[in-house]
């Protein structure tokens, strides 16, 4: 199974992405934002977390509209995977991979911390490890992670059970307290909680290694 | 030609950023606001002389990058 990591200017969790992906049994290779086309065969894209372009504009507005990003809509127009975690989650809505919008948070503070969330769905390559409801423990790094859906946005991602992951006590001010959600192919899933930050015991906790392990097995099985 | 953008949230999209400098305002001492919104406002300095071709492709740029048409809505002025 082979990953690809986007690099922009300000990523900050690319390398984490990455040692996440090889500890769970993938190929990863870097990539550049520059760059005009993925690495040949690549199985998923993972778009990390961090402040990419400073966060100019809007977040992850400017990576929305990278050469790399092009590639990216294209492989996943083609059915390809793609995993964007914070900021990468903040791409995907801005590229329109995913619908729906990440503010401001709702009380204004940067928060930074782990929080519980509920696994909403494991009929996914990325929840397939984890059971559905089933409560997990991951840390969270965001300014804006508050996501905005209207209520036709909402009840559509609930009827279509793409709604990945929710808060069990909202600390941003998400509709309906979402934490991550999947495209209407359920291959590709933005959240704002970074599982790539409580992948190994060192990290003070394992509970987003499933993710990992979901999406590599699910990948390598395929 | 140049070409100003204003770039709002939609209505109805909550605004904490204007709630907070709302609460400031009151904290100061001024009475009577009401809703506070905040938004952007671009500064473009164009090639095109056609006004209504400035504006179309300002329309463009809008759509396509500078604001985020899901949460934001914006005006042009050209000129």
């Amino acid at each position: 199974m082979k990953a690809a990591v986007l690099v922009f200017p300000g990523s900050n969790c690319d390398r984490d992405l990455a040692v996440a992906f090889r500890n769970a049994g993938a190929e990863v290779a870097m990539v550049w934002h520059k760059d005009n086309a993925l690495p040949a065969d690549v199985d998923v894209v993972g778009i990390p977390g961090g402040f990419s372009f400073g966060d100019y504009l809007r977040c992850g507005a400017i990576a929305a509209r990278s050469p790399i990003t092009r590639a990216v809509i294209e492989h996943t127009h083609r059915g390809g995977y793609a995993l964007g975690i914070c900021n990468g989650f903040q791409v995907l809505t801005e590229t329109g991979i995913l619908p729906g919008a990440l503010m401001r948070n709702a009380g204004l503070k940067f928060i930074c911390k782990p929080v519980d969330l509920t696994v909403e769905t494991a009929d996914s390559a990325f929840t397939a490890c984890y059971a559905r409801g089933q409560g997990i423990t991951i840390p969270i790094a965001h300014h804006d992670g508050n996501y905005v859906a209207d209520a036709d946005l909402v009840a559509r991602l609930r009827d279509e059970d793409r709604i990945a992951f929710t808060y069990r006590d909202n600390p941003n001010g998400s509709t309906d307290g979402i934490a991550g959600i999947l495209s209407e192919n359920r291959r590709v899933l933005g959240l704002m909680p970074h599982p790539e930050r409580a992948a190994e015991p060192a990290h003070g906790g394992t509970d987003g290694a499933a993710l990992f392990r979901s999406l590599v097995g699910a990948l390598a099985l395929a | 030609m140049k070409a100003r953008v204003h770039v709002m949230l939609k209505d109805g999209v909550l605004d904490p950023q204007g709630q907070a400098v709302a609460h400031a305002l009151g904290t100061l001492g001024f009475q009577g606001v009401g809703e506070v919104r905040q938004g952007k406002v671009i500064d473009l300095d164009l090639a095109e002389t056609d006004r209504a071709a400035a504006e179309a492709q300002v329309r463009e740029m809008c759509e396509k990058l500078l604001a985020n048409t899901v949460i934001e809505r914006f005006d042009i002025e050209i000129g």
